[in-house]
């Protein structure tokens, strides 16, 4: 039998009732699963950076510049996935010089352009400027270039242009908030928007998209925070994690709210679409919806969330719990961004039946794939916190 | 008091206008050539989609030599399913049908693809065969005429 003959039939073996020709294979894997994952992972951190900034929470202001950073690491690599996805890599930046009004995927362009261009790295440059200035003077042979290449030759630190660092730092902060809630805002759309498909079709899956990207942001700077101290061997600061702990449980609250409200809303309404999406969430999706996002990525951290604002005793018990609660909501929401994609496949249109997903291991859309576009902002960050070490930042008197 | 401009703003309009010049030097490069031709996307790839080998002849072209086939199929049921469904991608045979044969399926695990049963299929439009049941042991085929399902064999 020819080669795409059989792969059509070997498939057609694992699908169930009625499904229509087009519905057999998936059209978005893995890759499309990990894309809003990065994209949600960028704007929560940056929301947790403008928290400190715009509200001036004191307490996180260790992880100010650590969540800009990741913000900008994560970014850089967050169109990749889309792009091997479409298994032409090399025409990646074709997306960004002809965007379009007229497409949602089009649309990308604009996001994205304006969110890392006018929003991230400025926000980063004011609040480097004077440290690199610094730095510049300080180094010698390449990184001292490198130093002055960075400061695009504004050398001046008198106070008065460190206010206005700090001024139109503030200023790109105050628009970069709007804008990272329509950065995911907008991949939640590209979802929410398309009315073919009940189980994506809803106006509240672009709020859930961000409250999720919260959450999931809040936790990976979490997690970074603690993971840099361990390796820079600096005490991890329980006050520190403690604030982060309370946001991300009232996120994780809210989150969670508007997700079971989704649920309710299409529980109570019970469409003709109900039937088979009631099965797809006891089938099908029982693992990664129930078990994965329900219980170990909300339930148990939040239980967990809880009982840390209560027990205070021991310390190391208190940062493990804070270091497992973070890796558990990073599951948990990567699963969300699984059962919103694949979910939303795994069901025929025609309501009877369904067809299976098995996620192939190589290949430009398989999971070594997946995983190499997820460790290597890993690796970005890791250049980046070498590059502009927070921690070697000069400090500022009047702060 | 004059009017103060922090050195920063003019700095950093000069890196977005030479930014912003280089991405428009680079866009007017790296565009496909025929990108815009008929509509929002590269004309080019109308040709590079034409490429793929075919697979699927289309049931015209059998027609073309098994006129016979075309008549019985017309009378029944099977109608509407063309040829390709079962007997798979014919270009091949098209082309040379001496030297590439066509798939010709039998057994009751081929029938029993479309046919079994399937609560979600309605059975006013397919009908649908306990296979355990119905006539354990022979071949669909022996009684049934699959250009003509209701022709049934003697």
């Amino acid at each position: 039998m020819e080669p795409h003959y059989q792969h059509l039939y070997e498939i057609l073996a694992h699908a169930q009732g009625y499904i229509f020709p087009n519905e057999i294979d998936l059209q978005w894997g893995i890759l499309i699963v990990v894309y809003p994952f990065i994209t949600g992972l960028v704007a929560g951190a940056f929301i947790l950076a403008s928290l400190e900034r715009v509200f001036k929470v004191k307490i996180l202001k260790p992880t100010y510049q650590i969540a800009l950073l990741t913000a900008l690491s994560f970014l850089l690599v967050a169109t990749m996935p889309l792009i091997s996805h479409l298994s032409q890599p090399q025409r990646a930046y074709e997306i960004m010089i002809t965007p379009h009004s007229s497409s949602a995927m089009a649309i990308f362009g604009f996001v994205y352009l304006w969110y890392l261009a006018v929003v991230l790295l400025l926000e980063i440059w004011f609040d480097y400027r004077h440290s690199l200035v610094v730095w510049a003077t300080e180094k010698t042979g390449i990184m001292r270039l490198v130093y002055k290449i960075l400061t695009l030759g504004v050398n001046d630190i008198s106070p008065r242009t460190l206010k206005w660092d700090r001024k139109l730092g503030y200023i790109i902060t105050v628009v970069g908030i709007p804008s990272a809630f329509i950065l995911h805002g907008y991949v939640g759309f590209i979802f929410g928007s398309l009315k073919a498909n009940p189980w994506w079709s809803s106006p509240l899956i672009p709020i859930i998209f961000l409250f999720s990207a919260m959450v999931s942001g809040i936790a990976l700077i979490m997690l970074v925070y603690m993971i840099v101290s361990y390796v820079r061997k600096k005490a991890i600061d329980l006050n520190v994690l403690d604030s982060i702990g309370k946001y991300l449980f009232f996120v994780l609250i809210l989150d969670f709210t508007l997700e079971s409200l989704d649920q309710i809303h299409r529980i109570y309404e019970a469409e003709e679409s109900f039937e088979i999406i009631k099965l797809l969430v006891s089938g099908k999706l029982y693992l990664t919806l129930f078990v994965a996002q329900g219980l170990i990525g909300t339930i148990i951290p939040l239980v967990t969330l809880v009982f840390l604002q209560f027990y205070k005793h021991k310390i190391r018990l208190q940062k493990t719990m804070y270091f497992i609660v973070s890796i558990l909501v990073l599951i948990g929401v990567y699963s969300m961004r699984w059962n919103v994609v694949i979910g939303g496949q795994l069901f025929s249109k025609s309501f009877s039946g369904f067809t299976s997903f098995k996620v192939g291991l190589i290949g430009l859309d398989g999971t070594l794939m997946a995983a190499f576009w997820l460790i290597l902002p890993v690796g970005i960050l890791a250049f980046l916190l070498w590059l502009l070490p927070p921690w070697k930042m000069v400090k500022e008197e009047d702060e | 008091m004059k009017f103060y401009i922090p050195p920063q703003i003019p700095r950093l309009a000069l890196a977005f206008a030479v930014f912003i010049s280089l991405f428009l030097i680079l866009r007017h490069f790296l565009i496909p050539e025929t990108f815009g031709e008929y509509g929002h996307y590269r004309g080019a790839s109308l040709i590079d989609n034409a490429k793929p080998e075919i697979h699927y002849a289309g049931q015209q072209a059998c027609f073309k030599c098994h006129q016979d086939i075309e008549d019985k199929k017309a009378q029944d049921v099977h109608s509407d399913i063309h040829c390709e469904t079962c007997h798979g991608p014919g270009q091949k045979h098209v082309l040379s049908s001496k030297a590439v044969d066509i798939l010709k399926p039998s057994g009751r695990v081929f029938c029993g693809s479309c046919h079994i049963i399937n609560a979600g299929k309605q059975k006013s439009i397919i009908n649908q065969i306990d296979l355990d049941k119905h006539n354990v042991g022979k071949n669909c085929i022996n009684c049934h005429n699959p250009h003509q399902p209701w022709e049934m064999k003697k």
